[in-house]
């Protein structure tokens, strides 16, 4: 077999050296009765092009790659530098373990500390860990530090939160001493209901957790929120699921929000239908020591050279356990690797310019869908890259299947999610798309009413 | 002194671009209030394409992997990780959106329950999810699953047991499910039997979180009676599967009385470990524990498959998405090159280098554990006059990567080989030879070890200054 190398005659040596005359002898310690089951129903070994083809089988299965794309809710389509593939993919990237020997991992080390630094520069707050295993679970870690960190037991979660986010953070917290509760969200603006938020608010309230750009496409006011949530003595979260967003919107810090989690697979990771993807979460420093997961330092060696290192370790389960503040072990590294390389080569004008043209791209389809008669964008100012619409004849899963039929996948229907959101199609634009890839949408969208 | 390169943020300089992307072509303006806006750009590096490769390749440089060389990281499971998998996983008819429409993604749930039937096989379990999303996310979600199964029973219980030489997480994991966790001595021979279970049986016990093979590369061999055990006292058994790469064809934990477990892909499945992850950690339960799975649970259907999102009994959602995918991919990609006829070969290789290495290096450091040893074998640096540190860092000037140290707790100064079967003797016997070198230099110039390592790209770093002063980002007008 081509993955080991052991020759029989080696083995026949080693085995002896050992002293034994059967390697079945070394599992002797297994109870006999069930040892060596059957495994024939197992399929036999495929060589290498055999196994080539067969993925390629499983690739002809799939039919999504013709069609034109506008599906976003939490994954995102975006243009991925070549250089980005090529570097992440070699091996001395891809195939060391967790940096526990610092002196041959500082590449692993110093390319972590540069994307840390680079997300604490996006979302405007002091320091980000070293990645956490996706927008989701970031979320929930953030309402367990939350928690830990205030003694209060009470979190609020905004309603316009990714939904598979609510519901991992209700997984999470089912079995603690956690109460959850949802604030409503006002059906003109979009946001957060600031009226219900503030008869929420109180001082059992450990934390608010709002996702701006919102689940409905919508840009919360993040400063109103904090502002509110402050006056409690409460942490503010907000939860990121786009992180392009982060490159064209007021960073959360610097509109007052305490910690910022999220999903970064916008930031050079494929689609990969749903992982792996990068779950970050950047804080205040004040609350550096209550993080979950690794977190990348500086310093210096004997020589007095600077290296970098894991640390602040004593947050964690291989010393604390059950105390740490996380069961997390191994993370994203290579996916956080991976958007520092993809962030280093977009450069400073090169995300400013792909996240301005995922705004004009949605703008302009608001606009020019405002204009249609069959359909009313539900939230016509104050989106990032998402436009939620409503069909006015008709459910949104039938609208997006009629335009299946041509090619297109317009967007997530929201009763997926909700059954009293059958009319609403949620649609993500990108800087993959161009007028044309929208003016077909558009014209689609007409006929197919 | 060579110095390490600078950081992407000091090669920087105004007005350097490494993006080739076009401006937009739609007409018009934003439609957003321009309060809401960012009003500098976020201060990201500015640098050529050209500088990005270098400055990459440079740090590549510095590490040291498994496709250099040998990497005996014990509990890690650091087996090579094939090249075809890494091209497989890359191929544009799988990058599909995770909402595209269940008809056009066939092929996709097609490699997910392909994965599930492989590991339904090999361990003798009713069924996996595949959304967590590495071992101790595993270890969480088993445990939300025995505690809903024991609640739906009529009562969730307190306490989780744990051996002393478990893993961190597993605690730390039954924790998070709510558990109060309760430790339990290993026996003199490092095992966890009948007798050191008794004791601690109370009615109040939900599980016991066992690793088999156990942390000290020993086979628990009184699982059987100890999930009888648990059982009568209606209490489950959790086995962490981290090795199950020493079981691989073997023995199946279903048959063994296991009722949950998790396994690392990035581990026995060859996935690699990308620096700290991505991984998998699959979870398999017996067949009384399948309703409480997460969702969604991929289904076949007919001639295809179908995704089930609602669950009366599941625990929920513990991810977003699907889990791992193309984590998935890798692994189920691995198990089909293997395939039934060398699945068992990989952990009868990986034991019996493991046991020669044990051998050839029994008579040089202490075996504080004598009972036989399965996929890695843990050494301790008593009666040596330097420290396990040392060693290690003494490997690293001879070109290796060191083993785990100081873990499990149970033993002093801990050394964890794991050689998995990607290695071929020549190496064995390189890594030896260089043990034996590296113990002669700790009697005749133990100096030489607590000043390792010299040759390679940094020395020893300060890791209490790193702790004391933390320093976890770059700003600018800070010195080098
Ligand atoms: C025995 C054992 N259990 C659990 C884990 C945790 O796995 P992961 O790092 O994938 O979370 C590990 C590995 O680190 C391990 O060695």
């Amino acid at each position: 077999m081509r993955y080991l190398p052991l020759t029989d005659a080696e083995r026949e040596e080693m085995r002896k050296v050992i002293g034994v005359s059967d390697v079945r002898e070394l599992f002797s310690c297994m109870p006999s009765a069930q040892c060596r089951p059957p495994l024939d129903t197992l399929p036999r070994a495929l060589s290498e092009p055999e196994l080539a083809a067969a993925f390629k089988e499983f690739g002809r299965r799939n039919s999504f790659s013709g069609f034109l794309s506008f599906l976003g809710a939490g994954a995102y389509s975006h243009f991925i530098p070549e250089v980005v593939s090529y570097l992440s993919a070699k091996g001395e990237f891809l195939t060391p373990y967790t940096p526990y020997q610092p002196e041959v991992s500082q590449g692993s080390l110093q390319a972590i500390f540069e994307y840390q630094t680079m997300m604490a520069m996006l979302t405007g707050l002091d320091v980000a860990n070293a990645s956490l295993y996706d927008g989701a679970t970031a979320a929930a870690e953030a309402v367990l530090l939350a928690v830990r960190r205030s003694g209060r037991k009470r979190v609020l979660l905004a309603g316009s939160l990714h939904p598979e986010y609510a519901a991992v953070i209700r997984t999470y917290a089912q079995n603690l001493p956690i109460e959850l509760a949802t604030v409503a969200v006002d059906e003109k603006s979009g946001r957060v209901d600031a009226v219900d938020l503030r008869a929420k608010l109180n001082d059992s309230i450990a934390a608010v957790l709002f996702q701006s750009p919102n689940f409905l496409g919508v840009v919360e006011d993040g400063g109103g929120i904090a502002a509110a949530a402050h006056e409690c003595k409460a942490i503010c979260v907000q939860v990121v699921a786009e992180a392009m967003s982060l490159a064209y919107l007021v960073p959360p810090g610097e509109a007052g929000v305490d910690m910022a989690v999220g999903e970064a697979q916008s930031f050079g990771l494929p689609l990969g239908f749903g992982g792996p993807y990068l779950g970050f979460m950047t804080v205040r420093e004040e609350f550096m020591r209550q993080m979950p997961g690794r977190l990348v330092g500086q310093t210096r060696d004997l020589d007095g050279k600077r290296g970098y290192v894991l640390t602040l370790s004593t947050r964690e389960q291989h010393i604390k356990r059950e105390k740490a503040t996380s069961n997390i072990c191994s993370n994203e590294a290579w996916c956080a690797m991976r958007a520092g390389m993809y962030l280093a080569v977009m450069g400073k004008a090169g995300l400013a310019r792909a996240a301005r043209t995922c705004h004009l791209n949605a703008a302009y389809f608001a606009r020019m869908a405002a204009r249609m008669k069959t359909i009313r964008v539900v939230y016509p100012g104050n989106f990032y890259n998402e436009v939620l619409i409503e069909v006015k004849t008709g459910s949104a899963a039938q609208r997006a299947a009629a335009l299946k039929k041509k090619g297109i996948l317009a967007g997530v229907p929201l009763s997926w999610f909700a059954d009293s959101q059958k009319e609403r199609l949620l649609l993500a634009f990108s800087e993959m798309h161009d007028r044309a890839a929208i003016d077909r949408l558009l014209s689609a969208l007409g006929e197919a009413s | 002194m060579n110095t390490l390169p600078k950081l992407i943020f000091e090669l920087s300089r105004e007005g350097k671009i490494g993006c080739g992307l076009n401006e937009a072509d739609v007409p018009g303006e934003p439609v957003i209030d321009a309060a809401l806006l960012r009003r500098d750009p976020a201060d990201l590096p500015q640098v050529s394409e050209v500088e990005v490769v270098r400055h990459y390749m440079a740090l590549a440089a510095l590490n040291y992997s498994v496709d250099a060389g040998f990497y005996p990281l014990g509990s890690c499971t650091m087996k090579y990780n094939p090249k075809i998998n890494e091209k497989l996983a890359a191929a544009e008819e799988l990058q599909a959106h995770p909402y595209a429409p269940h008809d056009l993604v066939q092929g996709n749930l097609e490699i997910m329950a392909r994965l599930e039937e492989w590991l339904v096989e090999l361990t003798g379990l009713a069924g996996f999810t595949l959304a967590p999303a590495a071992g101790a996310h595993g270890e969480f979600t088993g445990m939300l699953i025995v505690r809903k199964y024991l609640k739906e029973m009529g009562d969730a219980r307190k306490v989780v047991l744990i051996p002393d030489s478990a893993h961190g997480t597993n605690p730390a994991s039954a924790h998070f499910a709510g558990y109060d966790v309760k430790e339990i001595a290993s026996s003199a021979s490092g095992t966890i039997g009948l007798a050191e279970l008794r004791p601690h049986l109370t009615p109040d016990v939900a599980a016991l979180m066992m690793t088999n093979p156990n942390t000290l590369g020993i086979f628990e061999s009184d699982i059987v009676a100890i999930a009888e055990a648990l059982h009568a006292n209606g209490s489950l058994l959790y086995m962490d599967g981290a090795n199950f790469n020493a079981l691989l064809g073997s023995v199946r934990p279903g048959d063994l009385g296991v009722d949950v477990m998790h396994l690392n892909l990035h581990k026995t499945f060859a996935t690699p470990h990308g620096g700290g992850g991505p991984g998998s950690g699959p979870v398999g339960v017996a067949a009384r524990l399948l309703p409480f799975l997460p969702v969604p649970r991929v289904r076949k259907s007919g001639e295809g498959y179908e995704v089930v999102y609602d669950d009366p009994h599941s625990i929920g959602r513990v991810k977003n998405f699907y889990g791992q995918f193309l984590v998935i991919v890798r692994a189920l990609a691995y198990l089909m090159a293997l395939g039934r006829e060398n699945v068992g070969r990989v952990a009868e290789d990986a034991v019996l280098n493991a046991n020669y290495v044990r051998k050839r290096l029994e008579g040089l450091l202490d075996l504080p554990y004598k009972a036989p040893s399965l996929h890695e074998v843990v050494f301790s640096d008593s009666g040596l006059p330097v420290k396990t540190l040392d060693i290690a860092k003494r490997l690293l000037d001879y070109g290796f990567h060191p083993f785990t140290i100081y873990f499990p707790l149970i033993v002093h100064g801990a050394m964890m080989i794991e050689p998995t079967e990607s290695e071929s003797k020549e190496t064995l016997d390189e890594f030896i030879a260089v043990m034996e070198t590296i113990v002669r230099e700790a009697r005749e110039n133990p100096e030489l070890l607590r000043q390792a390592p010299t040759r390679t790209p940094v020395r020893r770093l300060d890791e209490t200054l790193a702790a004391r002063k933390p320093v976890l980002r770059w700003r600018k007008g800070q010195g080098a």
